[in-house]
């Protein structure tokens, strides 16, 4: 029988649908027309309409990041494609698998500076994993089958498909292939055997060792075998801020997160270690701080990633390991457990005294007050209140730090964040995709009054949906941690940092269509956060909680300065 | 330090440019770029000559392997190899110069392919340090105009890059 021949436009829903497909994310328009009357006629996956095509990715990307399949995204030509960049970018950084479908002007207007066009495949091309433009509809399917091969596998990314709107009308005999081979593409995913025994062999010589766990973690499944093996040794783990949930927060193996805003002891931890083992994690600026301080102590590094560029890019890696994360912890585990060899138990032992000693500190302690409401309060009590089970979305600024310090996660693919590219704006489309995700879980929202301006409109889309999202607002009047860097290091000039004319976000969510609170006094966090979950719970909650505008995230290493040089409380 | 780096990419609209955006957006430095289709047309074959430290030019050869449409990179510094770049040099070739230019071009070994009554035009080939090394003992108000390709690199002997 030969193969049914179809538009473009259907070829397109023909290959969403059998790549499981169940939500698409977008925005229509002139170029896309045509796709949009073919997802019009089919039920196998749901369209959902944002109200700005930024969110679309946004969404489509918190699906992925939430569930680990592919997100998908539909935009049209032009302004369409150009919101979208922002979306991209974000899932760029953060290595989140992506297909988004841009429409384009018709092949023979390419060029001619047509109506809505611009060059997409130009635009994006710094901030994709890859991209392509399809001239001929024979080319449609297969690339279609490369986007989403190319997204998903190896270091994940986003991938544009550039559609001119011609190619949706011509007619082509459609085959979707069950799989695809590139010669040009093959990612490592098994590690080298002999680098794996090296591997072995340093974390059992190790006196101070230390697991330094990222987003590839979460990325790869692989939470699982970080916690055997850490379990297995006793090590002590540390996760960046893409790697919460990596292993379960409250575990006394747990040091907390690293960095620029991380824990006193997992940064002193980080520095003084004698064996490095990194997995999944790429030695961000705002993870060591400065590498020159870093490269002080002298230490040996293990690292495990699947894209060798983020080996030995901004550290010296003693043993590297090209492969996928739990594919490589399985089999170091399994040698391990062959073997009855165990690290040193004396210097181990001292090893935790001096990391307690550390703790000790409590570098995450604030002062409490009954009358202004602390924003790592709000965070503690909705901790509390959600039992430690939310997904939980943040924006960019004071709260997302809150947010990673004082949720402790304990599962993989629950903390929902921008950390690359640090995106205001992300948080409620994040929540999005993640409430349709998963309908019956909890969804929260944290953000600030600053960046929930940057997408607001979508919660026209939630009541559209009838997603019973919970936002949490920080409301501290101040673009927070642009203020607090003023009052670090520009000498309280605040300039352009205090947010004045607020709306009432109380009427605004109402206005939507949503149950709005305004929250005053540190008394009624707990009663507020329970009537969103409880009450509320089919609602959306738009919970504006009146925070001290003073308080700042702490610890904090300045920019430029190394891991043992925090500013504390 | 200076390295030849060879690169068998898909030859697909675009690829070009995602090896000058790569190099643009990270910082590295190209001192020249040449692109051409192999015997097998679905391959471009480019060189590639840059600077940087080891660190760098380690960063460049994974970055470059990581363009979805490149299927094999190898710096050619690495082990033996040929290089070679094509110089076309537009010079005054008037009185006595004339004969000048001529006896010049062939000590370097170089082809008149286009003359006028003013002009020669010379072809030369070799290494970028013998093109300049021409170029040099060139009067300067003698050049009229140069034009180069860039270097073209290959693997001595058995050392063979290919799909
Ligand atoms: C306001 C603000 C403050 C911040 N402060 C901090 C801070 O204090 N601490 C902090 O940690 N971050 C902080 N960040 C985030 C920071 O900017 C980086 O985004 C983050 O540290 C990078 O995390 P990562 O190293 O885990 O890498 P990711 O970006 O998550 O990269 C994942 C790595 O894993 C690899 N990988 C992916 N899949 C696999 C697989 N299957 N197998 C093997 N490897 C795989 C990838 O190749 C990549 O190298 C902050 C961000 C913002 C916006
Ligand atoms: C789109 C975008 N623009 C600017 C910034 C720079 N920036 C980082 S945090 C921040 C302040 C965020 O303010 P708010 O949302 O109120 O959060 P807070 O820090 O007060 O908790 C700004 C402006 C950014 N990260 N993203
Ligand atoms: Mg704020």
């Amino acid at each position: 029988m030969s193969d049914p021949e179809l538009t473009g436009a259907e070829i397109v829903v023909r290959c969403l649908q059998a790549e499981g497909v169940k939500y698409v994310f977008g925005y229509p328009g002139g170029a896309v027309l045509n796709i949009y009357d073919e997802i019009y006629k089919q039920s196998e996956f749901k369209h959902v309409l944002v109200r700005h095509e930024q969110a679309a990715v946004h969404a489509a990307d918190a699906y992925a990041r939430a569930t680990g399949k592919v997100g998908v995204a539909l935009v049209t030509s032009g302004p369409g494609a150009t919101n979208a960049v922002t979306g991209i970018a974000t899932a760029y950084m953060d290595s989140i698998p992506l297909v988004v479908l841009t429409g384009q002007v018709p092949t023979a207007a390419i060029g001619m500076d047509a109506f809505q066009e611009v060059d997409t495949v130009g635009i994006t091309r710094p901030c994709v994993k890859h991209n392509f433009l399809v001239k001929d509809v024979r080319e449609l399917a297969i690339t279609l089958k490369k986007a989403f091969y190319i997204a998903a596998t190896g270091r994940p990314g986003p991938v544009v498909v550039d559609i001119p709107k011609d190619v949706t009308q011509q007619c082509a005999p459609f085959h979707y292939p069950a799989e695809i081979r590139l010669r040009s593409y093959n990612p490592t995913y098994k590690g080298h055997a002999g680098q794996i025994r090296r591997a072995v062999q340093m974390l059992l010589e190790a006196k101070r060792p230390m697991i330094y766990t990222g987003g590839g973690v979460i990325l790869g499944d692989a939470a699982e075998p970080v916690t055997e093996l850490a379990r297995l040794l006793g090590f002590p783990v540390t996760n960046t801020l893409m790697g919460l949930g990596g292993y379960p927060a409250p575990d006394p193996l747990f040091l907390g997160m690293l960095g620029m805003h991380g824990t006193f002891e997992a940064n002193m931890a980080m520095q003084h270690c004698d064996v490095l083992l990194a997995v999944g994690a790429r030695f961000d600026d705002r993870v060591i701080g400065n590498p020159k301080h870093f490269a002080k102590e002298a230490r040996r590094i293990i690292h495990i990633d699947v894209d060798p560029s983020s080996i030995s890019k901004r550290v010296k890696v003693d043993v590297p390991i090209v492969g996928d994360v739990k594919q490589v912890l399985e089999e170091l585990i399994r040698i391990l457990r062959s073997g009855t060899e165990r690290p040193d138990a004396a210097a181990l032992k001292a090893w935790w005294a001096q990391i307690e000693l550390w703790r000790s500190q409590n570098c995450l302690k604030y002062e409490r007050s009954d009358t202004v409401i602390k924003p790592q309060y709000v965070i503690e009590k909705l901790y509390e209140v959600t039992e430690g089970d939310a997904y939980v979305t943040s924006d960019v600024g004071q709260h997302q730090m809150w947010a990673a310090q004082y949720y402790h996660f304990r599962k993989p693919r629950r903390w929902i964040n921008s950390g690359g590219l640090g995106t205001m704006g992300v948080g409620l489309p994040y929540a999005m995709g993640v409430q349709l995700a998963y309908p019956q879980a909890k969804v929260v929202c944290v953000t600030g009054e600053g960046s929930i301006q940057m997408n607001i409109q979508e919660l026209s889309t939630c009541l559209q949906e009838r997603l019973p999202i919970k936002i949490v607002l920080l409301n501290n009047r101040y673009l927070g941690m642009v203020r607090q860097w003023q009052e670090f290091f520009y000498e309280e000039r605040y300039a352009e940092s205090y947010i004045d004319a607020l709306p009432d976000f109380v009427k605004l969510a109402e206005a939507y269509g949503h149950v709005g609170m305004t929250i005053e006094r540190p008394q009624d966090v707990e009663p507020a956060l329970r009537d969103a979950f409880g009450k509320y719970s089919d609602r959306l909650v738009f919970m504006n909680f009146v925070t001290d505008p003073h308080e700042n995230v702490y610890p904090m290493i300045p920019a430029g300065k190394g891991l043992s040089e925090m500013i504390l409380v | 330090m200076r390295h030849i780096i060879s690169l068998l990419m898909e030859n697909e609209a675009g690829a070009l440019s995602r090896v000058a955006g790569l190099f643009s957006a990270r910082g590295y430095n190209i001192e020249s770029l040449t692109v051409a289709p192999t015997e097998d047309p679905t391959l471009s074959r480019m060189t590639i000559v840059t600077r940087g430290s080891d660190d760098v030019i380690e960063q460049i050869t994974k970055q470059l392997n990581k363009l979805i449409d490149v299927v094999k990179v190898q710096d050619l510094t690495d082990g033996s190899h040929i290089e070679r770049e094509l110089m076309l040099v537009k010079v005054r070739a008037t009185g006595e110069l004339r004969e000048e230019m001529k006896r010049l071009a062939d000590i370097f070994r170089g082809r008149i392919i286009d003359v006028t009554d003013k002009t020669y035009t010379i072809e030369l080939t070799g290494t970028g340090s013998k093109l300049n090394a021409f170029l040099e003992a060139l009067e300067p108000e003698a050049i009229l105009e140069t034009v180069r390709t860039g270097a073209s690199g290959i693997g001595r002997g058995e050392r063979i890059m290919r799909v």
